[in-house]
């Protein structure tokens, strides 16, 4: 039997209008005082000159989005395996939790400005430090996730686990990581968006091509417009990373939407 | 023949003496009900039971044998309904047969021909949420006695629901108790369902439990539906006057 979900979509639409009309005449207001005040483009291209110069060098911009992209999904999808199966350790090991965790905090306080260009320096312009750099912006998140999303497992249910005479093992995998998905999605939509930063500012400190080096070199020469055309793509594909993230939760975790539909 | 035994039980957590002497047994088919105040450690001599604790003083027997430490002998319904939120019912109730080891096929094949006894046809699909109270219990009941072990454990099965429903639930419940016969222990702080479910019935004191009464109600089954005999209204005011010493408020 399948339980019809009430279709969100014309509802998403209604819902989404607001989001899309403040855009729209934040840069409706934005290229009308460019164009009354006649400020240099040098200074403030208006969007329309943005536009102009995504179409121009698409092709330039494209040759370096997919560096950019690569160092993003590489560096996550390591950030989540090293996460996911650290916390799968931390779980069973209450003791390595106490050991480790300090270590992880303190990676996070280093500021990234100082550790971009040393791990540049150590691991040189090719794709590995930036994809360590995304790992080191977005582990931390994620293992938090994951390590309260287990113990927020109500414990009457390991209780009737146990009662049942499940192992450890069973009352992790039966239990423990269901339990755990609502914070590993709140975590993933969290981290997936500083992740596309991360390989940008990891590029910008040093490497062949990418988003970063757009940037760089667009700032080098005044080139404000190129600039933003940069900026404009990294957002898409931020939100883009984000969509499909907020997806893959609609799916994984359909029962939540279930619910007082009776 | 007795399937549960329990001789001067006692346990202390941390600096908390929570049991202090508990003996009591229940014999194959018998249905008997705990009957405490809140907080008297009613909870804990299940978790006894299902080996989440261990006692510190006395012996448990189950059939004869002690408690070991994966002992199968009792099937538990926690105090919450403690179902999976993720899980459809039909998963929901299969859980402790595939814990053990039975095939998910096979778990469905012994589930689903309950579900009509259990009120739940139409449902197996369903999530927890989107069952109402009663509903959810007797799902949760369902997953209990289908996991086939000797003995059922039900911690307050009926307190968090409102007194209508609760009604209906216990009066299903005795029905479908008259039919199976489970080997039952009911832990409970309502004297009316004490006396309108059990047996027997043992009252603790207030923490650290004594088993301070043990009762036997005569009336004949089924008690819901037929008037209430005057015995068990004269058992109901006598168990209530004694858990009122016991709660020690004097007004
Ligand atoms: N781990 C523990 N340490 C100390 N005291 C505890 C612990 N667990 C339970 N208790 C105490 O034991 C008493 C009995 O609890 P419980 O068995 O849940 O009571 P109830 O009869 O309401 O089910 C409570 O007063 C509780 O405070
Ligand atoms: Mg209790």
């Amino acid at each position: 039997m399948h339980i019809p979900l009430p279709r969100r979509s014309g509802a998403g639409l209604t819902r989404g209008l607001p989001a899309v009309l403040s855009v729209v005449s934040a840069f409706a207001l934005w290229e009308i005082y460019v164009q009354i005040s006649g400020i240099s483009p040098l200074i403030l291209p208006a969007p329309s000159r943005v536009l102009e110069q995504m179409l121009l060098n698409r092709e330039v911009l494209w040759r370096n989005t997919v560096p950019t992209l690569q160092a993003t999904l590489f560096g996550f999808s390591l950030s989540l395996s090293v996460a996911f199966v650290l916390s799968v350790a931390l779980d069973f090991m209450p003791r390595l939790r106490r050991a480790l965790f300090p270590i992880f905090v303190v990676s996070q306080t280093l500021p990234l400005v100082a550790i971009a260009p040393l791990v540049v320096l150590w691991f040189g312009f090719d794709l590995t430090p930036k994809i360590l750099l995304v790992t080191l912006v977005t582990f931390f998140p994620m293992l938090v996730a994951l390590v309260d999303g287990y113990d927020s497992t109500d414990p009457e249910i390991e209780e009737l686990l146990y009662s049942m005479g499940a192992s450890k093992r069973v009352v992790f995998r039966r239990a423990r990581l269901p339990s755990a998905m609502p914070y590993f999605f709140a975590g993933l939509r969290i981290s997936i968006t500083y992740a596309v930063v991360a390989a940008i500012f990891a590029e910008y400190v040093g490497a062949r091509a990418g988003l970063g080096i757009v940037i760089l070199n667009a700032k080098n020469s005044f080139r404000p417009d190129l600039v933003l055309a940069a900026v404009v793509i990294s957002s898409v594909l931020t939100l883009a990373l984000f969509a499909a993230t907020a997806l893959l939760q609609r799916v994984a975790l359909r029962w939540r939407d279930a619910k007082g539909d009776q | 023949m007795t399937v549960l035994d329990m001789k001067n039980v006692g346990l202390t957590l941390g600096k908390t003496d929570v049991l202090a002497d508990i003996s009591m047994h229940v014999a194959q088919g018998e249905f008997v009900s705990i009957l405490g105040p809140s907080g008297a450690g009613k909870s804990t001599i299940f978790r006894l039971l299902t080996g989440a604790l261990h006692s510190d003083r006395g012996a448990i027997t189950c059939y004869g044998l002690p408690l070991t430490r994966n002992q199968q002998g009792f099937a538990f319904m926690p105090q919450s309904d403690a179902l999976m939120p993720w899980l459809r019912i039909l998963d929901n109730v299969t859980l402790g047969l595939e814990v053990q080891g039975v095939p998910r096929k096979e778990a469905r094949a012994r589930a689903l021909p309950l579900f009509a006894d259990f009120g739940l046809v139409g449902f197996e699909h369903r999530y927890p949420a989107q069952l109402s109270g009663g509903m959810r219990q007797r799902a949760a009941l369902l997953r209990t006695v289908l996991q086939g072990r000797p003995m059922q454990l039900l911690d307050e099965p009926f307190g968090a629901l409102d007194a209508l429903t609760r009604m209906q639930m216990q009066k299903w419940f005795e029905a479908r108790w008259q039919s199976a016969r489970w080997t039952t222990l009911l832990v409970t702080h309502d004297v009316r369902e004490a006396v309108a479910l059990s047996d027997r019935i043992y009252v603790l004191s207030r923490r650290p439990a004594t088993v301070i009464a043990e009762v036997a109600v005569p009336t004949p089954r089924p008690r819901f539906g037929s008037p209430t005999p005057p015995d068990a209204h004269a058992l109901e005011a006598h168990l209530l006057d004694i858990l009122l010493t016991q709660t020690g408020d004097t007004l």
